[in-house]
């Protein structure tokens, strides 16, 4: 057993009504990789933030002891002095700036007076290149990748000499090459000494990078696996965070009679917005049927969004062309609200930028694409409106005191459900649910899959995003995969395994 | 119950803070502050406040965006009403050019915001130079004095801009009284109603608590102040054109669809457009409305004055913003209302009067004005992160 670099002894954390840490202990022990896991709202990140100091010493309970002393930081910096370095999940980089300057910003080179540059520039340079970047570090951080830029992220944290390095969600936004090549850095910092602490949802990056495993529960440390002493699987660790058995992570769908075409996309062609020249959608032909869920399955950046945006009244792209079908006649949607009226809905994946107007309650949230539903000659009937709310808070199982809460106030499943409400408000026959369970925890996906079976049943046409391969396997009929703007490959899901998926994606690669 | 009683203070701080500020002018100035004279003074000069405020808020609730070419508009209006009134043009055909052209105003700039993008704060300051000069280019530079008898005692101005007393009181006008009495009961009815139909209807009810004693501090309140009206002239036109605006709005900000776009496309647009609504018409909307509001108080200011001159309006835009912001309206837009406008007018008026009143020099007016803004900003910056 090795030694131990940081422990957290019995921390208590409360806010105002609610105990968000219930004497949590975590021992990590120096040069390992050690998973945070657990539901969403569990308490992760809270425990990270009373280790970095963002929750000052004095406002929680218990003990931090790294490196054998007992710590009391009381700000962020107290903690990076000693090496505890945190990166957030969302990228805190300033897209106007060069690599190197937002790599040292708050902590430039030079004398007090003047920054030097060269040594910036230089400085930022040797640490990119630790983290596998080739880029020039007078780049700009917009004109990279978002996979990019959390090496950059990485790089920032190592320039501040981190010990230990704390990664929360590091992969949500990368697709899956980015996320593998960030988790064989996180294993080659490993083997010079790095300590390490991963908070993620994706358990098959648990299973692939973890020395132990802790899971959280209701603010509470339920166990720790160790890896290499016993045999760990996705499932294993499932069974730690929701503290019951899942013996079916998609539920069944039986008795769904799939009808004729609903919505057919004939060559479809979508053109970027800004760089004209660029082909996002390219030439897809696709459909839909009564009763029947279709996954499009395909790595970030595919074009899947954009393929669904474009179709959803033109609410993305340029220069699109094509011809789509509804119930065979062919219709030409000029705006979302033409979308709406024939029948279409489009969840989006970006719930808080796209979809849900935070600081309004559910019930306007609920009622917002429909309002027709609920007003007559532009005067709202608030009866009307309050009942329809709740009436969809009851059916979808949202969980809150009242559809007067702001939506802002809620888990992400929640929201997730408000969403869905305000979709199925509007009475569509073709639902687009775009990474309908992204960011949201094992209970409340299955509640999710359940609503998508309802709709099917109620004979709704469903096609579901997504970027997880079980998941689509385990919830379409039949499945297609997207690459680079194409569609390369469509199969029944019963024929659908991961190799096969993945297969066409690599083989429409080597294509080029 | 001490959680109740902060959630309470945090509702209204603002009334709080204008019932203090009450306290303090009626102390430093003797009790002048509340005299009838002085509250009808208080209505009859702010008129415009409350008039471009309530449109001002609409364009606040789209994200933030202000109109900083009001003033201009107001006066620029205003020329075009008394040359037309100087010429002897009939004086409806005057009142319906006014409005029309507060419209186009709002129209001309409207396109440019909704439909160009440009910048609310940019499009509005051309606007602020160019209906400026145009107001000049109207004017040719000189006052127009404005004699008509009925556009005057119909927009408050001159010394029978009153609603008559039909019931011949001595002294104390009692047909004030009767609709002071009048609204009271309205509004008591209104709740009552309100209540009864969410309880019949099994809905949550704000608690009791909170309902009787807001209801009791409206009531004495709008009793307190038609009371003090009887016992000057009555009621001053300036009232009725202010109320009017203010139910006008209320009712649009708070039961309209068009209202509840207002409040959506300020939380999140994007959200709001791909839920199928045309995000460039609510901010047409918005600045189109501000025109027509612009035309209003450029009636009301003239008619005010008995006069229309080039430098008129200077200054209003910030009144307008101020009266919002104090109010509670979110400088990031999707919040804010009509009541808190009221609020922020009235205690902008306050404290203009009872400087005045004081005899403090107007230097001195405007650094008070701005700390009482800055400061009621502030509050709101705090409140709002402690939430979080």
């Amino acid at each position: 057993m090795g030694k131990i670099l940081l422990e957290m002894k019995d921390i208590t954390k409360t806010f105002p009504g609610v105990k968000a840490l219930d004497n949590v202990n975590l021992q990590v022990e120096e040069g390992e990789i050690h998973a945070l896991v657990g539901e969403n709202g569990a308490g992760k990140s809270t425990l990270m933030n009373v280790l970095s100091g963002i929750y000052p010493y004095g406002t929680y309970e218990g003990d931090i002891i790294y490196n054998g002393e007992v710590c009391q930081f009381q700000k962020i910096t107290d903690s990076e002095k000693r090496g505890i370095v945190i990166i957030h999940q969302e990228l805190a980089l300033v897209p106007q700036m060069s690599i190197g300057e937002n790599m040292f910003l708050g902590n430039e080179r030079g004398s007090k007076n003047a920054i030097n540059w060269d040594e910036t520039y230089s400085e930022a340079d040797k640490y990119l290149k630790m983290v596998g970047l080739s880029e020039s570090s007078r780049v700009l951080v917009k004109d990279i990748g978002t996979g990019k830029q959390q090496l950059v992220e990485i790089a920032k944290a190592l320039a501040k000499n981190a010990k230990l390095l704390i990664l929360d969600e590091p992969t949500s936004s990368l697709n899956e090459t980015d996320s593998r090549a960030l988790l064989d850095l996180m294993l080659e910092f490993k083997k010079k000494g790095m300590t390490m602490i991963i908070i993620t949802h994706k358990l098959n990056e648990v299973v692939y990078v973890a020395d132990k495993i802790t899971v959280v529960r209701d603010g509470s440390t339920v166990e720790t696996m160790d890896c290499h002493s016993i045999t760990i699987n996705e499932d294993r660790i499932i069974k730690g965070m929701v503290g019951r058995e899942i013996t079916d992570r998609f539920p069944k769908r039986s008795n769904v009679e799939i009808g004729d075409v609903n919505m057919e996309v004939k060559d479809w062609t979508v053109y970027h917005p800004v760089y004209a020249e660029r082909k996002v959608v390219d030439n897809v032909n696709m459909n839909v049927k009564k009763g029947e869920v279709v996954g499009i399955y395909g790595l970030m950046g595919a074009g899947r969004t954009e393929l669904a945006m474009s179709i959803f009244g033109r609410s993305y792209g340029a220069d699109i062309s094509g011809s789509l079908y509804i119930n065979g006649e062919e219709v030409v949607l000029k705006n979302p609200r033409e979308a709406i009226n024939a029948k279409l809905a489009y969840v989006t994946e970006d719930r808080k930028g796209n979809g849900l107007v935070l600081s309004n309650p559910i019930r306007v949230n609920t009622s917002l694409a429909n309002m027709a539903g609920v007003s007559n000659k532009g005067i709202i009937d608030m009866d009307k409106e309050y009942q329809v709310a709740v009436e969809y808070k009851d059916k979808l199982r949202t969980k809150t005191p009242s559809v007067e809460q702001n939506v802002g106030n809620l888990s992400g499943g929640n929201q997730q459900k408000v969403l869905l409400a305000k979709w199925m408000f509007t009475d569509p026959e073709i639902l687009i649910l775009d990474e309908p369970t992204r960011g949201i925890d094992v209970g409340a996906k299955y509640e999710i899959y359940c609503i998508i079976n309802d709709l099917v049943k109620a004979g709704k046409s469903v096609v579901m995003i997504s970027s997880e391969l079980p998941e689509v396997i385990g919830m379409s009929d039949r499945i297609y995969i997207m690459n680079e703007g194409r569609f390369v490959g469509e199969m029944k899901a019963s024929d659908a395994t991961q190799e096969n998926i993945m297969a066409c994606i690599l083989q429409a690669g080597r294509g080029e | 119950m001490n959680t109740k009683i902060l959630d309470v203070l945090k509702k209204y701080t603002m009334v709080f803070a204008l019932i203090a500020v009450i306290i303090f002018f009626y102390a430093s100035t003797q009790g002048k502050i509340l005299l009838p004279q002085n509250i009808n003074n208080l209505i009859s000069q702010n008129a415009y406040v409350f008039v471009l405020a309530a449109g001002m808020l609409l364009c606040i609730l789209t994200g933030g965006n202000i109109d900083l070419a009001v003033g201009s508009v107001v006066c620029f209006v205003g020329g075009i009403g008394a040359v037309m009134m100087d010429k002897n043009i009939n004086v409806w055909v005057a009142v319906a050019v006014m409005l029309i052209g507060g419209v186009l105003v709002g129209v001309w700039q409207g396109f440019w915001i909704a439909y160009v993008k440009v910048p609310p704060f940019i499009a509005t300051l051309a606007g602020m130079y160019a209906f400026r000069g145009l107001a000049n280019v109207v004017m040719k530079g000189f006052a127009v004095g404005v004699r008509n008898e009925t556009f005057l005692n119909v927009f408050g101005g001159g010394a029978d801009c009153y609603i008559p007393d039909v019931l011949h009181g001595d002294g104390f006008n009692i047909t004030c009284m009767v609709a002071g009495v009048a609204v009271a009961l309205v509004y008591t009815a209104m709740v009552i109603k309100k209540r009864l139909s969410a309880k019949a209807k099994g809905y949550e009810l704000q608690p009791l608590y909170q309902v009787v004693p807001k209801m009791a501090v409206v009531c004495a309140a709008l009793l307190w102040v038609f009371y003090k009206l009887a016992n000057y002239k009555g009621i001053p036109a300036g009232l009725i054109w202010i109320a009017i605006v203010l139910i006008a709005y209320g009712y649009i900000t708070s039961k309209t669809t068009i209202g509840r776009y207002l409040y959506a496309v300020g939380g999140n647009e994007k959200a709001t457009r791909l839920s199928g609504i045309d995000s460039r018409k609510v901010y047409f909307f918005a600045y189109i409305n501000m025109g027509l509001m612009a035309g209003l108080a450029g009636i009301l200011t003239i008619a005010r004055a008995a006069n229309a001159q080039p430098t008129f309006g200077q200054g209003y835009e910030m009144d307008a913003i101020a009266a919002c912001f104090i109010g509670g309206a979110s400088a990031y837009g999707g919040e804010g209302g009509i009541f808190g406008v009221i609020i922020g007018a009235v205690l902008m008026g306050v404290i203009n009067q009872g400087m005045s009143i004081m005899g403090m020099s107007a230097n001195y007016q405007s650094v008070v004005k701005g700390i009482v803004v800055l400061v009621a900003i502030i509050f709101d910056v705090l409140s709002n992160k402690k939430k979080k």
